[in-house]
């Protein structure tokens, strides 16, 4: 599969910071069938984690129900200019990927 | 003799490391089994044992009344509670109700906001864990379109 990085924005206002992810993948459940009637494989993001320069404070268990190409939002306190928060996520293949953003 | 007991030292410190860092792991390892479940009963069982669970409607939890479309339905949870631990989704009427369940380190803003998919219309469910008590909020979703069938 070709993993596609996560698009990450946020904006810093005080000391918070409210972030929004896109994390481009299929989620598919398993139950979907294609045209032919065979069924597409379960492929879905089962763990999500966020840090805030390299420590983790969120991190996310995610079933095959949370919808495609999901969209995560969150809020980071006692946040300051220059902090970098990353969002990484693994899939039930074993993929990973990731995105990042500087305060 | 050197030797070996040096190699034991060796292994009993990959060892000892290895524990170290597979403790917090585990600690938020993904609970498969309630992500398996087929009912909320199972689900809630699952993530909580027998603890038992408070209702209440005083933290945010949004949803829509209506969703037209089932493959993406907003969601967002927010609570001014303090010590959160985990806030879990389930939707009673999908295949595996459990969706997602949020952790929260000591700290940090125990609030997020995601979208879900519903075969059907559905109550759904977000449960607050703290470190000595569960509250449940539940909201009824009514969905014009599936979005599990494709």
């Amino acid at each position: 599969m070709d993993v596609k990085p996560i698009k990450i924005r946020g904006r810093l206002k005080g000391d918070t910071a409210s972030i929004k992810c896109l994390m481009p993948h299929p989620m598919e459940t398993g139950v979907r069938k294609d045209l032919d009637g065979n069924k597409i494989p379960a492929h879905y993001i089962e763990t999500v984690s966020c840090t805030k320069n390299g420590e983790v404070f969120i991190t996310a268990d995610w079933g095959a129900s949370v919808s495609k190409d999901p969209y995560f939002g969150f809020v980071v306190n006692n946040a300051k200019e220059g902090d970098v928060i990353e969002v990484s996520w693994k899939d039930n293949l074993g993929n990973t990927s990731s995105g990042d953003l500087t305060l | 003799m050197q030797g070996t007991l040096t190699r034991r030292r060796f292994s009993q410190a990959i060892l000892a490391f290895a524990a170290l860092a597979t403790v917090p792991l585990r600690v938020f390892a993904r609970n498969d089994e309630a992500f398996k479940a087929v009912n909320t009963d199972e689900a809630m069982k699952a993530l909580f044992g027998d603890k038992p669970m408070t209702v209440d409607d005083s933290f945010e939890f949004k949803v829509p009344d209506i969703a037209e479309d089932g493959s993406i339905v907003p969601v967002t949870v927010s609570t001014e509670m303090e010590g959160v631990k985990s806030i879990s989704l389930l939707v009673d009427a999908n295949p595996n109700p459990l969706s997602a369940r949020f952790h929260f380190m000591p700290g940090a803003v125990p609030e997020f906001k995601t979208r879900i998919k519903m075969g059907e219309s559905s109550d759904v469910r977000a449960v607050i864990e703290t470190a000595d008590a569960l509250y449940v909020s539940t909201k009824n979703v009514k969905v014009t379109l599936g979005g599990c069938g494709g």
